[in-house]
This record gives C-alpha cells, structure tokens and sequence, in this order.
C-alpha cells in the first residue's frame, strides 16, 4: 500500500509573546504514516496536538523542524492540497451564500469543469441529504445541516485523502450516525480518511488503525485490536492507560 | 487567475446581499431629489451647486462603502474561521488576497457606476448637457483612487486585528489626505529642521488622492482633461495599489490563519 500522509519527526514549537513564559511544545518529533485506502483514527485528549497536526498537513501552520507530506509532495506546496477534502471541527461556511453557490465556489478553486461541477453537486446533495435545501442560504441551515454542508464541500474534489477535525463535534445522535454511514462508505469507496475524535466507540467501528498522542508524542499505532489487547480493556479503557491518566475513583481512600 | 476572479465573485455577492450599499445609495438618491426639486434663491445656476453637493455625496457615500467593505474581508474570514476551509484548498494566500481586492474594487467600481448614473441624469435632465467622455473621465480617475483606497485597506486589515480600528485608521488617514495632503510641502517650507525634511518625505510619500478628484470638471463642464495626463494619473494609482498589495500579501504570508 502506498503512503498518502507521512510525518517526519514533525516539531512545532509556540513562543510567547511575553518574554517570562517558556516555549510551547506543541509537537515533540512526530512520526506518522498513513497508507491509501485506510481510515486512520487520530487520537488524543484536549491539547495533545491533534488540530496542530491537521494544522501543519494544511500548510497552516509552518513546522519549526521536521517535514509533512501528502502524496510525497511537501505539504507548503499548495498543490499538495488538490487531491485532499477537509473538514474543520467548527464548520463556518459563507452564510450568504445557497450551499450549491459555496459548492460552486469551492469547485472553481479546484479547477472543476462546468458539466463536471453541475455533476459533482448533484452526487453530492444526494449523498448529504440536501437536495431539498440546496437553494437555500446556508445561514436558514441547523448545525446538523451545515456539518452536511461542510462533508459536501470536503468531497467536491472526489479527494484522494479527507481529513475531518472532529467531524461529528456537535450533532446529534443521528447526525452522527448519518456522518458515519459517509465515512464508511468513502472507506467502501477506497478513499483515504484520515480524522480526530473523543468518540472512541466511532473510532472502533470505523477506523483500520489508530494513532494516540499526548503532549505532542506519538503513544501508541497500530490496529485498534493491537492497541486494546495489552490493556484487555476497551478502546476507551486502552486510551487512559496509555496517556497515562488515573481515575481517582479507582483509587483506594487514604 | 481563476482563483483569484471565483475569491473575487464572492466578495461582489457579498456585498450586494447586504444592506450597507442599498441603504446608503437610497439615503444618497433622496437626498438629491430633494436638492433638485427646490430652487431656494430662485438662482438659474443653481444646478452647479446642486451638482457639487450631490457630488460630494457620491464622494463620501463611495470612500464608506469602499472602507467598510474592505476592512471586514479578511477579518471577518479569520473571526468566522471560513479562511480555514478555503486555505485548505488549492489557493495561494497571494492569491486570496488578490481576489480580495479585486472583488472589493469591481464591487466598488459597480456602486460608482450607479451612483453616477443617477448623478448623470439626474444633472442632464436640469442643463440639457450630455458630456459622456468627462464622466468618463471623473468615473475612471474616482475608480482608481478607490483602488488606492481598497488596497490601503486591505493592508491595514492585516496590520490591524479589529475591522473598526481598521476602518477609523483608514478613515483618519484618508480624509488626512483629502483635506491636507497638497497643502503638506507648503506647510513644510515654514518648518524649522527636521521637521521639514520630515513633512516633505510624507508629502512625497503619501498617495496623492486629490489628483483624481475631478468634481470641477463636471460641476463647471470644464474641458477634457489632456489624455496623456489622464493616463499619467491611472498609472501613478496603478503604482499605490502595486505597493500597498504586495505588502498586505508579504504580510499575510507570515499570519497565522487560526
């Protein structure tokens, strides 16, 4: 299987403004590798790095050392972003716009052909439910729909990669059950997915392999079956073993 | 080019889904109608006064529009985190810049055109005079002083985080210019050192927005402005707009995005 996404002893460093706080580390030498076709579960508790990893695959954010990859192109190249959907944790779209206009809009970005674009819509309305709303301005849109919204304008590229920050943050059970049913069947599709989350039963039932993080350290990679079977635990149960969290409930009364 | 033209087709779609342009363009118009429906000395050149006050209307209503609309662009893409899925995409931040000021120029280059339209006709039907090539002119010469004007923008809304900070800067700056800018080298010979030498290097350094203020022209129906200097002027905006874009993209490119 060939590599679509690689890291390579990735650093990326904050510093303060002000001249008495130290350095942030906000990644300490990652190393990733995400082969095509797979759906990778990217893991980690609140600040262990997670969006800053996205961050620097998008070219937003420069690494201080280290190199990423999409496709072997370096990813400071913006056509190293052609071939990739990505979908922010928070989906805030052009509101004035109808969801086919920012559909339109992202297409012409990526080059589209007129007939190609009219076809790609149509594909894609169908797939997140929104025939009936398309027309309509996204700012009509529940939180739910706009989450749609922004899984349709991920794949109007019919991407190679997709890389989703968290893409079921926010909805509802059944919102998430329907981002769920796309991720499965991008994955049916041979398509690469590459995305964060806190809901571990999701990750297990969607994701081939998952890395952990913490504090900017890879923890753990593997299948999810490697990853639970030294724990004899649940994903969830694995996960706090491995970043090294302690449940005081757990604990025995002093 | 592409991407710059579809960044530069949303800002014009923007813009004319809001309510700023319509409210002022309407406030613009009664105001004007109520001017030309009275004759208050019962002067019969009243009409060059009508045409200057409705003039300087279309100057002021054109600078807020051209102002406020720039000023919020990339802000308001950084505050409503719109910039992130964009950047994800395969464009440049050159690029979103361009289209930026490009779609704020175009959108305030439609907003002049109505405005004179109305202007024009509302002049014509009290003089009975059609001087289309000098409203060619005066348009031209207004829509490249706005170019300088969207580009400053643009580059204070990258220098300065607040849209309204912006937008007061941009304002101070630009009526600064206006009122005082050709009076500045005169000011400087009555200067003792360094101060001089410091008033003469603003005076050279500033974009000299009152070159392309040609109400005159229309308001007395002057002659045409020589062509040559005409085209000397669109080329010495040209020139501002180049600077002050190429360092709202150098700037830009060193900005965080979130």
């Amino acid at each position: 299987m060939g590599t679509i996404l690689k890291t390579d002893k990735l650093r990326v460093e904050y510093r303060s403004r002000e001249m008495r706080q130290a350095t942030k580390i906000a990644l300490a030498g990652l190393d990733l590798e995400v082969h095509a076709g797979e759906v990778f579960g990217f893991l980690g508790p609140n600040g262990a790095g997670k969006t800053t990893t996205m961050n620097v695959l998008l070219g937003f954010v420069q690494p201080t050392s280290g190199v990423a990859s999409l496709f072997g192109i370096d990813v400071r190249q913006p056509i190293a972003r052609q071939r990739i959907g990505y979908l922010p944790e928070l989906t805030y779209y052009y509101k004035f716009l109808t969801a086919e206009e920012l559909l339109r809009f992202y297409a012409k970005i990526f080059g589209l052909t007129r007939s190609e674009t009219d076809q790609r819509i149509d594909q894609l309305m169908k797939l997140v439910e929104l025939e009936h709303a398309r027309k309509r301005p996204i700012r009509s849109y529940s939180k739910g729909m706009q989450q749609r919204v922004g899984l349709a304008q991920a794949l109007i590229n019919n991407p190679d990669l997709l890389v989703l920050d968290e893409p079921t943050s926010g909805l509802d059970p059944v919102g998430r059950m329907k981002v769920r049913e796309i991720i499965q069947r991008l994955k049916d599709e041979g398509k690469t997915v590459f995305f964060s989350s806190h809901e571990l039963g999701e990750v297990e039932t969607v994701c081939d392999r998952v890395a952990i993080i913490n504090q900017g350290e890879l923890k753990a990679i593997g299948r999810v079956n490697e990853i639970k079977k030294p724990h004899h635990a649940n994903l969830e149960q694995a996960f706090l073993e491995i970043i090294g969290f302690q449940n005081s409930s757990t604990q025995p009364a002093p | 080019m592409k991407n710059i033209i579809a960044v530069a087709g949303v800002v014009i779609k923007e813009l004319y889904r809001r309510k700023d342009f319509y409210v002022l363009f309407i406030v613009t118009i009664l105001i004007c109608l109520v001017m030309a429906s009275v004759n208050i000395f019962h002067d019969d050149k009243i009409v060059r006064y009508l045409k200057e006050l409705c003039l300087l209307l279309v100057w002021i209503s054109s600078l807020v529009i051209a102002v406020t609309t720039t000023a919020r662009q990339i802000p308001a893409e950084r505050e409503n985190r719109t910039l992130l899925p964009l950047l994800a995409k395969p464009l440049t931040r050159t690029q979103l810049v361009l289209g930026k000021f490009l779609g704020c120029w175009v959108a305030c280059g439609l907003t002049l055109l109505c405005f004179y339209l109305f202007f024009g006709l509302l002049a014509g039907t009290r003089e009975h005079m059609w001087p289309v090539l000098n409203y060619f002119q005066a348009i031209m010469l207004h829509w490249f002083m706005l170019g300088i004007v969207v580009a400053l923008t643009l580059l204070g809304s990258l220098v300065f985080a607040a849209p309204s900070s912006n937008s007061t800067i941009c304002f101070v700056i630009i009526g600064g210019i206006l009122l005082v800018g050709r009076h500045l080298d005169h000011v400087a010979l009555t200067l003792p050192e360094p101060t001089r030498a410091i008033s003469q290097a603003i005076y050279f350094a500033i974009p000299h927005l009152e070159f392309f203020d040609t109400r005159d022209l229309i308001v007395h129906n002057w002659p045409l402005i020589h062509w040559e200097f005409w085209g000397l002027a669109i080329v010495y905006a040209l020139a501002y707009i180049g600077a002050f874009l190429t360092g709202a993209c150098l700037v830009f490119r060193r900005k965080a995005v979130n």
